[in-house]
């Protein structure tokens, strides 16, 4: 991934960005504990598209949400 | 693999799989291989089937920057990584093969006083746990490396430096060689072009796992892969603290041997080395987004060539010949992942993040202890997963040579 589309800045070099992830905890845990462990350590680590959060750190500096395919690091429209 | 390489290590490949083994190791590089190795060899356990995608050694064990060395942050870490220094300064003894094992001496340099810090704090610890390390100041640093420019280029000023005597090299295809090599001479069998596609579970006991090439039972299963460890643990039903990240390398043509030491600035966030064949081999930082692509970038590149200029001027004068990028399995506190798991019978060894290959020899140890006695090794019992769910982790952010 070379660039990301920034709606309020255009096309922009991905450098300018700073990565954030949106944890995922299963829908089947139900224990505060468990949930709150599985937040700060455990991952799903998805092979395929996922949802995440980008800061225009070097722009705009405003977050935007991306739909990224982990195999091939592409940016899905 | 050519037949100049099959003529002097003598791999001898199975026919087809069998029904079942003993144990099934999944992962056909370094880890996979050394604990199939020591299986066979210190612990007479040969019905091992290591099962790899690719071919052995295609993935992160021959994309890494093949340092070895013991000088981490944390106790336990320097205990684990130091054992690991010293058997592979006997791995040629042991597997009669030659692994091109240099010991170069390794600079971890700062420009900084957080950075002095940090690199003073370090050559205290890993002396306390019995792993050689000093405090080295400019003038040192310019008799163990004179390439180094000492103003760093105007900006990175080098004020001192962690300096590592055992640090060293090894050739990485070598390393995965000998080890299936002295494993098959056992009777491991080592099936390449082999995909595992899912883990047979009953009643909470890993019972087997599922091919492309057809069913394979086992009593027990060691996922050793690098990248896509997450997905095959998520066929089991567990989830691991891992996120995969890509980290980039590239070498220089082939040029004269002049760079002994191996350069590391965490500061500059690059490291470097020379390679037998005479290439400056240069690493860095992994990419902050995870993927599992193995695609290069320019960006990479040219910040972290701009970089390593600030502190080897002369690499100016060199070209780059090729760039690659392998895939980092990176857990939240920068430490392995080593054990057993929720699943009866399923054992992993993961989170080798950027230090997996110095750890290849104690990693493959430990794990083959671990399969053949039911017993945690004490080395590796700090690095179990339990750590995550106990509170106990092994922050070492700053031994991993990334951030």
């Amino acid at each position: 991934m070379l660039f990301l589309t920034c709606p309020h800045c255009g096309l922009r070099s991905v450098e300018e960005f700073r990565y954030a992830e949106i944890p995922t905890v299963p829908e089947t845990m139900s224990d505060p504990e468990a949930i709150d462990l599985d937040r700060g350590f455990f991952r799903t680590n998805r092979e395929g598209e996922v949802v995440e959060r980008w800061f225009h750190e070097y722009g705009c500096r405003r977050w935007i949400t991306v739909r990224r395919d982990t195999r091939t690091d592409s940016v899905l429209a | 693999m050519n037949e100049f390489i099959e003529s002097k290590v003598r791999l001898r490949w199975p026919e087809g799989l069998r029904h079942s083994y003993d144990v099934v190791i999944i992962g056909g590089g370094g880890h996979g291989l050394a604990t199939a190795y020591y299986l066979a060899t210190r612990h007479g356990i040969s019905n091992v089937a290591v099962l790899e995608r690719g071919y052995i050694g295609s993935g992160n064990s021959g994309r890494n920057t093949t340092v070895i060395r013991a000088n981490y942050g944390v106790p336990e870490a320097v205990r684990f990584y130091q054992h690991s220094l010293e058997l592979y300064q006997h791995l040629e003894d042991e597997t009669g093969r030659w692994i091109m094992h240099k010991e170069k001496g390794l600079l971890w340099i700062a420009h900084t006083e957080m950075g002095l810090r940090a690199e003073r704090a370090r050559a205290a610890l890993n002396q306390a746990y019995g792993s050689e390390t000093v405090f080295v100041g400019p003038e040192e640093i310019r008799s163990i490396c004179p390439q180094i420019d000492l103003s760093g280029g105007g900006r990175y000023p080098v004020l001192g430096a962690s300096y590592h005597p055992r640090g060293a090299t090894a050739r990485h295809d070598r390393v995965v060689w000998s080890l299936a090599e002295g494993g098959m001479r056992e009777g491991v069998e080592v099936h390449q072009r082999t995909r595992v596609i899912g883990l047979q579970v009953d009643a909470g006991r890993i019972i087997g796992v599922e091919t492309d090439r057809g069913p394979v039972g086992a009593g027990t299963v060691l996922l050793a892969l690098g990248g896509q460890v997450s997905t095959l643990a998520a066929m089991a039903g567990l989830r691991l603290p891992i996120r995969t990240h890509p980290l980039q390398a590239f070498v220089t043509n082939h040029y004269q041997q002049g760079l002994e030491a191996i350069v590391a600035s965490t500061e500059l966030l690059f490291y470097a080395s020379q390679t037998a064949r005479g290439e400056i081999l240069i690493g860095a930082e992994i990419d902050r987004q995870p993927s599992y692509s193995y695609r290069s970038s320019y960006g990479f590149l040219s910040s972290c060539a701009g970089r390593a200029l600030a502190l080897l001027p002369f690499l100016a004068d060199l070209r780059v010949l090729r760039q690659w990028t392998g895939v980092c399995d990176m857990s939240p506190d920068y430490s392995p992942v080593m054990g057993r798991t929720a699943v009866d019978g399923l054992l992993v060894t993961t989170g080798w993040g950027t230090w997996g290959f110095k750890a290849i020899p104690a990693g493959g140890e430990a794990m083959a202890a671990l399969i053949a006695t039911g017993e945690v090794p004490s080395l590796i019992a700090p690095f179990g997963l339990d750590r995550f769910l106990n509170d106990r982790t092994l922050s070492d952010r700053g031994s991993a040579g990334t951030q």
